[in-house]
């Protein structure tokens, strides 16, 4: 877990790129830091392996504060990919990936066996690609080159500098469902910091939606499609991408006792508060009665017919309710 | 022609005596610019705001004309080797100096960032990336500065330093033109000769990552 604390950064020439920040960036899970540029994400995530100080404020690794930490340690247990991709041209794909290993001593055939295992990881023939130099590779190969350096030294945190943004299209959809992968099988501690909203929604497990130093809202893609905290956060996810990505039938029913009917005196199928809109209608759908019994703790609470589940989805759809 | 080979052989001694001081004087002048001017190269790459004033110096020698530089040089100094080197080390400093500034600056921002990023110490980034990377700019520089060397060296003969100077500067006050050739054309060929033996060695200095 890394946690910001009370952290403020002001640069020499007096502007402010994060103000007061505080935040906890959970452990296994990819976090996206998003916002538009300028915003101080960049900043927040170079605080984590100290290539920016705080001014004010501490950040802490599992609890322990990285303020004592020697830096060059810190920055070896601590995988990192930048935007440009910045592999070593002058050093095979061998020696750019065993980079860290290298540094942390490790026995020259344990090197050797990680570099395998790690293009092996993202599909690059070992055989093929060990002894070519990055400039032989394309821009794609080069930044999955890029990732598995970064994974090597088997860092539990890794830090992302939008390292997909300089790739074309297809490359970027490609190493995005790739890294969506990968942490399935690593579950590492990601930072990724980006700037592209499709993105952050696509990979992230939670997102830090950032704003001129300040954090605007944080929470899972669906939190922030279902709920944008304010206007800001409704306009940086986009409105047709909020209608896009909110299935109707997400939602609980319990966020929507008020539209239903209270009492009914027929015989009912039960269906869980916690159910979807969309399992509530396949549900009365099979039912031979006109009205679902929603339970809850096994209590009854409400009954909904078709009519009822059809507000509860407008509403829904137009953002009505809280 | 006749004339000429005729003045090789009956001054075969003097010519390889003065060959060989020429090629001493070249070498241990480029060899101690090399020695200050690649690390203060290195130096100012870290303290940028002093790169452009101390460049400009070493830039403000180069427009000396070299027999001016000899010149005041003689008072200080008197006559002999050291009075030559110390001018022909003035003069190789700047190629050398200046591209082994440009060559570390030159490296790619981004990858001093990954390496730093990842851990590694300024030495480290130094010895592993921005030298590597620099080397081809480096290995230009001092092959400027050698072939620059080599023909400024004739001049040592003025202060009493010797080398192929010397033979040209006889030939010339005694009209004999085969002797100056004996003393020119050798200073040509070793300019020559340093040169491709230099740009060999600067191909080998690209990181094989670097060529196309």
């Amino acid at each position: 877990m890394i946690r910001f604390e009370n952290v403020t950064k002001r640069f020499p020439d007096g502007t402010e790129a994060l103000k007061d920040i505080s935040l906890v960036l959970p452990t296994h899970e990819l976090t996206a830091v998003i916002g538009p540029s300028g915003c101080g994400k960049t900043t927040l995530m170079k605080m984590i392996n100290k290539l920016e100080k705080p001014t004010a404020g501490s950040i802490y690794i599992d609890e322990k504060p990285i303020n004592g930490m020697d830096e060059v340690q810190l920055r070896r247990s601590i995988g990192y990919v930048i935007q440009r991709i910045g592999l070593f041209p002058h050093m095979t794909i061998s020696d750019n990936v065993a980079l860290v290993p290298k540094l942390l001593e490790w026995p020259k055939a344990k090197k050797e066996e990680r570099v395998r295992e790690l293009l092996e990881l993202v599909g690059l023939d070992p055989a093929i690609y060990m002894d070519r130099y990055p400039l032989e590779l394309s821009g794609g190969q080069q930044q999955r080159v890029g990732v598995i350096r970064a994974l090597a030294g088997d860092p539990n945190i890794v830090l992302m500098d939008e390292p997909f943004s300089a790739l074309d299209p297809i490359s970027r959809e490609q190493l995005q469902d790739e890294l969506r992968n990968l942490q399935q099988t690593i579950k590492k501690t990601i930072v990724f910091v980006t700037h592209d909203m499709d993105e952050a929604l696509k990979i992230a497990d939670s997102i830090i939606l950032m704003r001129d130093g300040q954090v605007e809202q944080t929470g899972t893609p669906q939190q922030l499609i279902d709920n944008p905290a304010n206007e800001f956060v409704r306009n940086f996810i986009g409105v047709e991408r909020i209608n896009q990505k909110r299935t109707f039938g997400e939602k609980r029913l319990m966020e929507f006792l008020d539209l239903f009917t209270a009492d009914w005196a027929g015989d009912a199928k039960k269906i869980s508060a916690d159910s979807s809109i969309e399992e509530a209608f396949l549900q009365l759908d099979e039912s031979d009665q006109d009205y679902l019994a929603v339970v809850q703790d096994g209590r009854i609470i409400a009954y909904a017919n078709d009519r009822d589940l059809l507000k509860a989805a407008l509403a829904k759809e137009t953002g009505v309710l809280a | 022609m006749r004339n000429f080979l005729d003045t090789l052989v009956s001054r075969q001694d003097m010519i390889i005596s003065a060959f060989l001081e020429h090629i001493y004087l070249s070498f241990v002048a480029v060899a101690i610019g090399i020695a200050i001017a690649l690390p203060l190269g290195i130096i100012i790459t870290r303290y940028r705001r002093y790169a452009e004033p101390i460049i400009g110096v070493t830039a403000v020698f180069q427009t000396i004309p070299s027999l001016a530089l000899f010149g005041f040089l003689v008072p200080i100094l008197g006559i002999g080797s050291p009075t030559a080197l110390i001018a022909l080390i003035i003069y190789a400093l700047l190629p050398i100096l200046r591209n082994t500034y440009a060559g570390i600056v030159g490296v790619d921002g981004s990858t001093i960032e990954a390496g730093r990023g990842m851990g590694m110490t300024r030495t480290q980034i130094l010895r592993q990336i921005e030298l590597p990377l620099a080397l081809p700019f480096i290995m230009a520089g001092i092959r400027t500065a050698t072939v620059l060397t080599v023909g400024i060296a004739t001049l040592a003969t003025f202060v009493g330093a010797g080398g192929l100077g010397d033979i040209i500067y006889r030939g010339l006050q005694s009209y004999n033109n085969s002797l100056v050739l004996a003393g020119a054309l050798p200073v040509a060929f070793l300019a020559i000769g340093f040169d491709q033996i230099l740009k060999w060695i600067e191909k080998r200095a690209t990181p094989k990552g670097l060529k196309t």
